[in-house]
């Protein structure tokens, strides 16, 4: 397969960020109550992730590595500003539904998990595949998940009456209300583990989940630079430190 | 309505009625990850109330002397679009001296919440408290109350969650559904149940 391609088919099925590598979990959650909702932070995100990777991949080598954390989070976060002023000026009303969800594309795992494990240290031209894959799975991982929401709590798919046009259909309002989100996500959760036992026992596993649901990571935007169990081993080295810091004091 | 008042009901309307894990999905990561045992837990809620409260208060004088004040530069240009930059760079750099001071200064509080500040830095929570301030047009007193009612939220949230998660250890859960799943579906319970408090107000 194309290198290319092949990017794009690794960012909407083989590593998709909502459901196989289950990053970028807050705006999972907060944004799919409904599909237009699900789509619009989908592809902000997108054009985000796409530029993103491609300015970093072309620094990366001017980029000095002890500050290149604190460098991507400027480049990240002058892209949503720039994203959120061009919503704010020619998409008013999906700017206002995404409210104060779109300035926090800046801490979403995804952006900063691809620049630092790919465009940091592939080519600009690779890099914008990647960021077009991902960015495109993340999109269709949101709208299923707010079609499933909307479908449910309203009895509207896009907006426009589906189940709700059927004579004594109450709408299951608890969908697109806040706890809603954990549910589906609560049940998406399991259907995945089924899938991925599955995957298993034919010899092909899955990808695994990269960020805040694998459970040890404290903080998805961070799983890029601080991954998991090497975390938490990290942190208690970090305790065992201080202990022995605050001893010597005492004894002092 | 007197100050007081209306101090009151930014308090109890963000700590409670719009929990900001389980209404507003702010910090879902730590909420998810760091809730295996109450007392983890309840060292993060601390270090975010603490980091959280911090952050409103420096953010806020920021924006409300430096951003928003035109002033400042000779062309009076508004700088208040640059809020995210600036926001994100100032939480980082804070947490880093936080982190600094207390090891210096206060090795029992440092023992304590030390080890938890560096995951705070791209807690969306902080970002997600500094640009409500702002788009609320909260002052800075209000901002404040409005930061450390919210981690409030969010150490109630966690620490809920962590006792929760100690009883679930026992319980008998179907394959699928042990791990994540059921923490998911606990906390659509917890939502359910915090969405009670919504008349309050």
């Amino acid at each position: 397969m194309n290198k290319y391609v092949e990017r794009l088919y690794n960012g909407v099925i083989k590593e998709n960020p909502t459901f196989v590598l289950m990053l970028g979990m807050c705006p999972t959650l907060a944004v799919t109550s409904s599909a237009i909702n699900g789509l619009g932070m989908g592809l902000s995100t997108t054009v985000v992730l796409i530029f993103a990777n491609l300015l970093i991949s072309c620094f990366r080598k001017v980029i000095p590595n002890g500050v290149r954390i604190p460098a991507y989070i400027v480049i990240v976060a002058s892209l949503v500003t720039v994203v959120q002023l061009l919503m704010q000026a020619y998409l008013q009303d999906l700017s206002k539904s995404l409210g104060v969800y779109i300035p926090l594309i800046v801490v979403n795992c995804i952006i900063l998990g691809r620049a630092e494990s790919f465009a940091s240290k592939n080519e600009p031209v690779i890099s914008v595949f990647d960021g077009v894959g991902m960015g495109l799975g993340f999109t269709i991982g949101l709208t299923i998940i707010g079609l499933i929401r909307e479908l449910l709590g309203a009895g509207t798919l896009f907006d426009q009456p589906v189940l709700s046009a059927i004579e004594g259909f109450t709408p299951i309002t608890i969908f697109i209300m806040a706890p809603g989100a954990f549910l589906v996500l609560g049940f998406l959760v399991a259907g995945m583990n089924i899938i991925r036992k599955k995957m298993d026992e034919k010899g092909k596993p899955l990808a695994e989940p990269a960020g805040c649901l694998s459970g040890d990571c404290a903080s998805c935007s961070q799983a890029a630079t601080c991954t998991g169990k090497d975390n938490v081993k990290k942190d208690d080295a970090t305790k065992e430190d201080t202990k022995k810091e605050t001893a010597k004091s005492d004894a002092k | 309505m007197s100050t007081l008042t209306s101090l009151l009901l930014i308090a109890v309307g963000s700590a409670v009625v719009n929990n900001v894990v389980l209404s507003q999905f702010l910090g879902i990561c730590p909420f998810l990850g760091v809730s295996k045992n109450t007392k983890t837990a309840a060292g993060m809620g601390g270090a975010v109330i603490f980091v959280i409260t911090v952050a409103s208060l420096v953010t806020g004088v920021i924006y409300k002397f430096v951003l928003a004040n035109p002033a400042l530069l000779k062309n009076n240009i508004d700088l208040t679009y640059l809020q995210t930059i600036v926001f994100i760079l100032v939480i980082a750099a804070l947490v880093q001296f936080v982190e600094m001071f207390l090891k210096k200064k206060m090795p029992p509080l440092y023992q304590a919440l030390g080890v938890y500040l560096p995951l705070i830095t791209t807690n969306c929570a902080v970002l997600g408290v500094a640009l409500n301030c702002v788009t609320y047009e909260y002052n800075l007193l209000e901002g404040v109350v409005y930061g450390f009612a919210t981690a409030v939220g969010f150490f109630i949230a966690i620490v809920l969650m962590a006792g929760i998660r100690e009883k679930i250890e026992y319980n008998d859960i179907p394959k699928p559904f042990q791990g994540t799943a059921i923490v998911l579906l606990t906390a659509c319970l917890m939502s359910i149940a915090f969405m009670g408090f919504s008349g309050m107000i």
